[in-house]
């Protein structure tokens, strides 16, 4: 596999949320606006880098039945680091994203990275990986963001352009079910191969 | 690949992680302690300029109490006569807590106010951050007029759709306003 | 009287699954049918209650006293890990019958964030109920809070399930089927719990 299709794969080949469906908690939450899934796309992308890059340096050393233990202590420690920085110098965001900051410890795609990929191959590789499949992730957080965005209130990126309320219901909880599901129903008809 | 388990490898395995871990952490925690704390007072200090006029010193935090609650408050002093007051002032709205920080005139007109906190609904309640026409009948809002809803009989038009949130709103503000008035019967 | 407050809104109007986002991959990974989700539900509930003592008592014990709050995230991983582990071989020597019913779900629930987000909720978030004023929650709340959430859990999962046995059987377009039409299926369901918002 080239170094570049381990960038690229994670836009539609191996999309992390609408082929291989991890990670549905922030996806549905953190989406209410373009750029709340556009943050929460990145602070993923940021830990999912690091603790790949970790997890490949440190898997040969890791004895096979301490391996879930390790990789979870190695993430965490990468997400508060994440925590204590927003705090510093995001808290704006920080305060948005709230609890799925910290959740960011469970979401499936960084512990699944860890297992099918970074514990087998080089660290420069597992790095390309992480960029890859967070890059995948902002990407389909943000669209769904800014679907969500633009029928629940009428604005892009927080520039509104069609005046009055929108259909509110794609702001709240059932907009991020509906719109996650027909943009699968999109993907699965015209893109996936 | 990975090592065969052992008791002795085990351990010293998991040992080591945490160690590193810990001393990442620690590093991390020592290194944003104070940008978290600047980044704090900077929000606090936005929001108690964004509500009072302008001029003048801010007090230290204080405390009053009002109704059985305890509020947190400042004081805008030019001299020694306090110029304004800036009230946390938080009731229970829709979603939860809404937190707002209320500048009040010692004579009970609300100059500004400002949401600290909230968790309303996105597109309704939430509005009440950004709805002009709804904040802004806050502004210089004075003593003799009613701090409630029409609906409740009062002077302020609640944000459409959203009469929980506006109570809510409306109580906090009106709340901060009270506890200015018991101070001012103090002194 | 506050707690009732507690339990309605935990299970209906705050749904952790329909309004709050709180462990979806489970959600959607094992509704497919009554049985399984049952048993998931179950397994859910027990850790959740579990995990939420334990962790309360941690934070109070351990990371207060010492100001270590930003330790909480490493911190309750850790202990939901193990304590899920613990649970695992517990229930296998004490109880097989109820090992037969939750055990395979347990090795799920580490990953499951509503455990993460419930433990961490509890002792970050203030609540309010019936207009008192907003406070953290004792530990007779959180776990009244916990195992109402989690009853809430199981309620929209079963209701899923049921669901999705009878979408099994009709015909739905190619693009639709699988994840696509379950999804829509949340969201209508979702939409019908709005209807529960405010009556707290």
């Amino acid at each position: 596999m080239s170094k570049w299709s381990l960038v690229t794969k994670g836009f539609v080949k191996d999309n992390p949320t609408f082929v291989l469906v991890l990670g549905m908690c922030p996806t549905l939450a953190t989406t209410t606006s373009a750029i709340n899934g556009l943050e929460m796309g990145l602070a993923t992308l940021f830990v999912l880098v690091l603790s790949n890059m970790a997890i490949s340096a440190l898997a040969p050393l890791v004895p096979d039945k301490v391996h879930i233990p390790v990789y979870i202590v190695v993430i965490a420690t990468f997400v508060t680091v994440l925590q204590l920085l927003m705090q510093a110098y995001m808290p704006a965001a920080y305060a948005t994203l709230g609890l799925f900051i910290p959740l960011i410890v469970v979401n499936c795609i960084v512990l699944g990275r860890a297992e099918a990929f970074a514990n087998k191959n080089t660290v420069i590789d597992s790095a390309l990986d992480g960029i890859g499949v967070g890059l995948g992730f902002t990407l389909s957080l943000t669209v769904i963001g800014l679907v969500r965005e633009i029928l629940g209130s009428g604005s892009a990126f927080g520039f509104k352009f069609i005046p009055g309320d929108g259909i509110l219901a794609f702001v709240m909880a059932p907009g991020a079910f509906l719109v996650l599901g027909y943009l699968m129903v999109l993907f699965n008809k015209y893109l996936k191969k | 690949m990975a090592t065969q388990s052992t008791l002795k490898n085990m351990l010293l395995c998991l040992t080591l992680v945490c160690l590193v871990c810990a001393a990442i952490l620690g590093g991390a925690y020592a290194m944003t302690y104070n940008p978290i704390k600047q980044a704090n007072e900077n929000i606090l200090k936005a929001s108690i300029g964004a509500v009072l006029p302008e001029g003048g010193t801010i007090s230290d935090q204080k405390t009053a109490s009002y109704g059985g609650r305890t509020y947190t408050y400042y004081e805008q002093l030019s001299g020694d006569a306090v110029q304004a007051y800036a009230v946390k002032s938080a009731t229970t709205g829709f979603g939860g807590t809404l937190e707002l920080m209320v500048g009040v005139l010692p004579d009970g007109t609300v100059n500004s106010t400002r949401v600290l906190s909230h968790s309303e609904t996105p597109g309704l309640g939430a509005k009440c951050q950004t709805d002009a026409r709804f904040i802004d009948q806050f502004k210089g809002l004075g003593p003799d007029k009613s701090v409630k809803l029409r609906a409740d009989g009062g002077d302020v038009d609640a944000i459409t759709a959203s009469t929980i949130t506006s109570r809510a709103y409306t109580l906090a503000v009106s709340n901060a306003v009270e506890v200015v008035k018991s101070l001012k019967k103090e002194n | 009287m506050e707690y009732l407050l507690i339990i309605i809104s935990a299970i209906f109007v705050n749904n952790i699954l329909l309004s709050q986002f709180l462990g979806i991959c489970p959600f959607l990974g094992v509704s497919n049918k009554l049985s399984t989700a049952t048993g998931m539900s179950g397994a859910v509930c027990f850790v959740i209650t579990l995990a939420t003592i334990v962790t309360y008592l941690i934070n109070k014990y351990l990371l207060l006293p010492f100001g270590l709050e930003f330790l909480q995230t490493i911190a309750f991983i850790l202990v939901i890990a193990a304590l899920v582990q613990i649970v695992e071989i517990v229930l296998k020597k004490i109880s097989p019958s109820l090992y037969q019913a939750l055990g395979i779900f347990l090795p799920l629930i580490t990953t499951n964030c509503a455990v993460l987000g419930v433990a961490i909720t509890v002792v970050t978030k203030e609540f309010s109920y019936g207009g008192a004023e907003a406070h953290l929650l004792n530990l007779g709340e959180a776990v009244v809070y916990a195992l109402a959430t989690s009853v809430g859990y199981g309620i929209a999962m079963i209701l899923f399930a049921g669901l999705r046995e009878h979408l099994a059987g009709n015909q739905v377009p190619q693009a639709f089927k699988g994840l696509p039409i379950a999804l829509i299926t949340v969201g209508i369901m979702a939409m019908a719990f709005l209807g529960f918002s405010g009556i707290v």
